[in-house]
């Protein structure tokens, strides 16, 4: 079996992270890294290596020079090969450029060898859309297997446990297939000493548009669908009054505090 | 003026607010058009509630052949809608479901999508200019749409649902669907409980729990319950098992702004201010004076929430009367 798992790298969300000039994510001026919710996906991928026979497991990144860290992380954990896509016209892409690319990605990737799974993370720390995973199955014409908790898979079919909205739904397709997983999917493993030594020995490859077929025009931020026209920081919150509890006193102030704003 | 499709949020028929809401911001745009993918029964029932908002149109999709499969074909019939109307702009509700709805449909219209908006206005030309919060509600961004179609999904609570006389006249349509549509299957379906209590995205007022309760959730329902409000629970107490992951606020559950938010036995790490960060009234309990939450704080108590919380709800109770 052939895993893809997607990876973004990101802007560090417990830093300061603020905008460019032109409204693009500064992705400079914060230390970047794997996306959180995306070691679910890299983890998730690394079990059905574990359970299965003969699996593979490639991580995918498109992004900026740096952003290769969040290919070598996933080596780290233990993915197989690596894959960094990277190309300055890229820059400023919406999540419309971006899931071209990585659609791109995933058909050259599948000449080698065809692709049974792309795996992805339920959404990314920066822009938080949640959309490029099932961009990537509107692409692709696989099936959209989304916001998975728990993950079955057996030969070629995945059957998953989905938290919708309003309910809990079991949801299950044949591969070839996109598959998006969830932080409640199950803790991701830190790389071990002896993971970070051997990744240092993975395959990884660099792809620019050219070697994807995609043209520099249909990507980037002056072609972008959507445009950001103004960002603003919001005033940071000023500290209220914090009283110390002593034999009810904290409960007493609470309720006078919620009265005096009219909330009782 | 052109249609404004506003897909409707419904529970098996029963619609909810939000629909409202998007309708009042399609009012802004355009004409309003609601669009019920679902039982086609209840179509005209579905009429009924939403001309209160200003639907002149009411297109009723029914589901029966595709509410077997996830997604890709409410996007289909979506697209299919647009392309027939012409419309102007399609508004879709912010969840897990209509974010892939409105993913979707972007590529398959040509059109640019803005996910999340706290607001959407006419701007130049009536082109809708959308507000965002974004990192952890650090920033607030405008944006619009420069392709297509504006497809934009809107969080609940963006807009107070304005009544509005509409015709509502209903219009049957059928979609056609792909196999390929037809991938992902909804093998089973287990609804959630109601809870009794207000819907967390929508609720005035959050109550929520930490790793302080340990485990017992009594003190916040209660106090949740002499307020009215919802009760919500950070990613620590949805991790030990304590309260289901439809309670957790935060990057990876429900992000919330509510008039009051009350966060008890929460420490306050950035993934849950994320979620909360942008509520107009916060207040805190908890035993830690150096807990990060206080930085966000109107109002705090630096107190243990098992005794804080029963005697505050005791004391809501008696002024109630």
């Amino acid at each position: 079996m052939n895993i893809l798992v997607c990876v973004k790298h990101v802007p560090d969300a417990t830093a300061d992270r603020k905008f460019e000039d032109d409204n693009t994510v500064d992705r400079v001026g914060v230390d970047g890294l794997l996306s959180e919710l995306d070691e679910y996906a890299v983890e998730q991928a690394l079990q059905l290596k574990e359970k299965g026979e003969d699996v593979e497991v490639t991580a995918l990144c498109v992004g900026p020079e740096k952003a290769v860290d969040a290919v070598r992380k996933a080596l780290q954990m233990g993915a197989d090969k690596g894959i960094h896509v990277v190309d300055d016209a890229i820059a400023g892409s919406d999540a419309i450029a971006t899931s071209l690319v990585l659609a791109k990605a995933v058909e050259k990737a599948g000449a080698d060898g065809k692709v049974d799974l792309v795996l992805c993370g339920m959404a990314s720390t920066d822009a938080a859309m949640s959309v490029v995973p099932a961009m990537l199955a509107e692409r692709l014409s696989w099936p959209q297997v989304t916001m998975a908790s728990v993950i079955e898979s057996q030969g070629d079919q995945v059957r998953i446990k989905r938290d919708g909205d309003t309910a809990t739904e079991v949801i299950g397709a044949t591969m070839p297939l996109v598959l998006s997983v969830t932080d409640q999917s199950g803790e991701a493993r830190y790389p071990s000493f002896k993971g970070i030594m051997a990744a240092k020995k993975k395959p990884l490859e660099v792809w620019s548009l050219g070697d994807l077929g995609v043209d520099a025009g249909e990507v980037g931020l002056s072609v972008a669908w959507s445009q950001v026209e103004d960002t603003t920081a919001r005033p940071p919150r000023s500290q209220g009054e914090i009283v110390k509890d002593e034999g009810g006193s904290g409960a007493t102030a609470l309720t006078e505090f919620l009265a005096s704003k009219k909330f009782i | 003026m052109s249609e404004v499709l506003v897909l409707v949020d419904h529970l098996d028929g029963a619609v909810r607010k939000p629909t409202y809401e998007l309708l009042t911001i399609a009012k802004r745009l355009g004409e309003p058009s609601a669009v019920f993918i679902g039982d086609g029964a209840k179509g005209a029932e579905v009429a009924e509630k939403v001309k209160k908002y200003g639907a002149e149109k009411v297109y009723v999709v029914d589901d029966a052949q595709i509410k077997g499969y996830l997604v890709a074909p409410k996007a289909e019939a979506l697209q299919q809608l647009a392309e027939k109307t012409s419309a102007g702009a399609v508004l879709i509700p912010s969840t897990i479901e209509g974010k892939e709805i409105a993913g979707r449909l972007a590529i398959k219209l040509g059109s640019g999508l803005i996910t999340d908006a706290v607001d959407v206005q006419a701007g130049d030309g009536g082109a809708p200019v959308t507000t965002q919060s974004v990192f952890a509600g650090n920033y607030t961004v405008t944006a619009k749409v420069t392709k297509g179609t504006p497809i934009i999904t809107v969080k609940p609570n963006s807009a107070a649902p304005e009544e509005s006389e509409g015709a509502g006249s209903v219009e049957e349509f059928t979609a056609e669907i792909s196999e390929a549509a037809k991938g992902a299957q909804i093998v089973a379906t287990q609804p959630r409980k109601a809870s009794g209590r207000p819907d967390l995205n929508e609720a005035a007022i959050v109550v929520s729990g930490g790793r302080g309760t340990g485990g017992d959730f009594t003190p916040i329902e209660e106090f949740a319950d002499s307020l009215g409000g919802a009760v919500g629970a950070s990613r620590a107490a949805v991790d030990s098992g304590w309260i289901p992951h439809s309670f957790q606020i935060g990057q990876t559950g429900k992000t919330v702004s509510p008039q009051l938010y009350i966060a008890a036995g929460i420490s306050g790490a950035i993934q849950h201010r994320a979620g909360m960060q942008t509520s107009k009234t916060i207040v805190a309990v908890n035993k830690d004076e150096e807990a990060p939450i206080f930085e966000l704080v109107d109002f705090g108590v630096v107190g243990d929430l098992k005794t804080v919380l029963p005697a505050a709800t005791e004391d809501v109770n008696k002024r109630k009367g």
